[in-house]
């Protein structure tokens, strides 16, 4: 498809590369990134993409929409010569069911299994992350389990953990705050996914992959000890 | 570092705010920053401090507070009748303080959120480059949220002015709101009712928060054929969202990515006004081209820099 570009206002250029939950789409968006953040083009002041469109902030009085456009196509036009750095695996420690992982339950009896297989099934795949936003550090994944699907709560929680692990619907993901939210919690990791003041507050990008890891709650206090100082 | 104001009493929404964070957002971090940018700078202007200096932005009813060192002051935005040691004083204008004087403010007259701006800056850690409060993400800022009695500030160093400075006019916030807003990047859903948003008046809702204000009206709707929430995608400060329902809601600074169509996007030499809408107030769209909208920006920026030379003149 050819790359649409629309104004988003007067600040920001959103740049279509596909439609969809399209993994070949969302690697350029990825690519697009890599490259927009490694050099530096006068008048561009960030770059942030999804699934399958990319955002460009820039400064009018630096460059126009039109110069931004021809920019962003002959930068395409390089992608195939590019050697963006290569996707990695992160893998996340969760401690599933109990006080971690109150709907654990649910979700078996909802999918027809036992909690085991549950555990098992969502810590068997690795999860691509389309993107990343809505709160700080907060993964979109793809590749949920069919049958693991399960509805949001009827009542949302006040107050979710940090590290919490949910299912909603099609979704996966861990809340790296603590803050209200209606998933259906099965884990939590102890890990700190977003650290402000850390070198690297967070610790993957959009293009890798997630996989979940079952730890049992010793191992899960003692991360959550070296991690939370 | 001076340790330079106690908080007595906070105000509804009192946080500290700078221009903003730019750097982060590929990390799902927002910009945050003075919802009222205008007002922030020139408050920082009138004390002598760079643009990019955090302030003190009060929403809706003012704080008070006990002053810990000699600085300047100045307070901008909306009206919300400050008194220093129960006399009234101005805004718009710098003003010395020293320590155990006490400044306290009122509800806002005109308007809905007021800066203040101290020698120095209010000094907070920088936290991804900025000092602005991401109250959602619970950082920067002063740990993160708002403001509670007891709070102690510090501010930066920087020289006391010899003498106070005034901006010679000063801004009114009417109760009717005029956004100049260029379509898209959605319009494309909503092709039979682009015409009537831009005719049609909205009132402010009493749900406006940072994040961003929620209007009234009649209902905009989607196109039959239109899907009713979009892949999420990166967005922009003001950008209109119309969701199901149907009532338009224009984002302000404190999201990267969101889910529904816009319908919209308010240009940026105007996002400063909806900081200043109250619940009531009327919002109207005009709607202008990509062309004109950056004539716009470019006129905007010469303002303000003539605004900053201005004061830093006398």
């Amino acid at each position: 498809m050819k790359t649409e570009f629309r104004a988003s206002g007067d600040r920001s250029l959103l740049a279509v590369y596909g439609s969809g939950v399209d993994q070949a789409a969302n690697e350029k968006v990825r690519q697009m990134a890599a490259l927009l953040s490694g050099r530096s083009h006068p008048g561009i002041e960030a770059a942030v993409g999804s699934y399958c469109t990319l955002m460009l902030h820039y400064n009018p009085l630096h460059i126009g929409f039109e110069e931004l456009t021809r920019h962003l196509l002959d930068l395409e036009k390089t992608l195939g010569e590019v050697v963006v750095e290569g996707a990695k695996t992160v893998e996340i420690p969760v401690c599933y069911g109990g006080e971690f992982g109150p709907d654990l339950s649910f979700v078996a009896q909802h999918a027809g299994m036992g909690t085991n297989e549950v555990i098992a099934l969502h810590s068997a795949v690795s999860y691509h992350i389309y993107a990343i936003g809505f709160a700080p550090g907060f993964c979109y994944l793809g590749g949920l389990d069919p049958r693991l699907h399960a509805p949001r709560l009827m009542t949302p929680r006040q107050n979710v953990p940090a590290g919490s692990v949910g299912i909603a619907a099609s979704q996966t993901g861990v809340y790296p705050l603590a803050s209200p939210g209606g998933w259906q919690l099965i884990g939590r990791t102890p890990l700190r996914l977003f650290a402000p003041e850390r070198q690297q507050p967070i610790l993957y990008q959009p293009g890798d992959s997630i996989r979940f890891r079952p730890v049992a709650e010793d191992e899960f206090r003692h991360i959550y000890q070296l991690d939370n100082p | 570092m001076t340790t330079a104001l106690r908080i007595l009493t906070p105000g509804l929404c009192t946080t500290v705010q700078d221009l903003g964070r730019f750097h982060a957002y590929h990390m799902g971090v927002p910009a945050s920053g003075e919802l009222d940018d205008y007002a922030g700078q020139v408050a920082n202007w009138l004390v002598g401090n760079p643009a990019t200096a955090a302030t003190l932005e009060m929403s809706m009813i003012g704080a008070s507070m006990e002053i810990l060192a000699a600085s300047d002051i100045a307070i901008t935005g909306a009206a919300m009748n400050p008194q220093l040691n129960g006399r009234p004083c101005r805004q718009w204008t710098s003003f010395f303080v020293k320590p155990g004087d006490i400044l306290e403010l009122g509800a806002a007259d005109n308007g809905c959120r007021a800066y203040l701006a101290i020698t120095g800056g209010i000094d907070v850690p920088l936290v991804l480059g900025s000092r602005a409060t991401y109250l959602g993400g619970r950082l920067g800022g002063f740990q993160g949220r708002m403001l509670a009695a007891g709070d102690v500030l510090a501010r930066g160093a920087g020289p006391l002015q010899k003498a106070p400075k005034t901006l010679p006019w000063f801004p009114l916030y009417p109760e009717t709101i005029f956004l100049r807003a260029i379509a898209g990047p959605h319009d494309g859903y909503f092709c039979n009712q682009l015409a009537r948003f831009f005719s049609t008046p909205f009132t402010v809702s009493s749900q406006c928060n940072r994040m961003g204000v929620r209007l009234a009206g009649d209902a905009i709707e989607r196109d039959a054929d239109a899907p009713e929430s979009i892949l999420s995608e990166p967005i922009a400060p003001g950008n209109v969202q119309i969701p199901a329902g149907g009532q338009p809601i224009v984002l302000l600074k404190e999201q990267t990515i969101g889910g529904y169509t816009n319908i919209a996007t308010v240009v940026s030499s105007d996002i400063w006004r909806m900081g200043q809408a109250k619940p009531g107030d009327q919002v109207r769209f005009v709607r202008i081209d990509l062309h004109e909208a950056h004539a716009l920006y470019r006129d905007w920026q010469a303002f303000l820099a003539g605004i900053e030379s201005l004061l830093a003149g006398c």
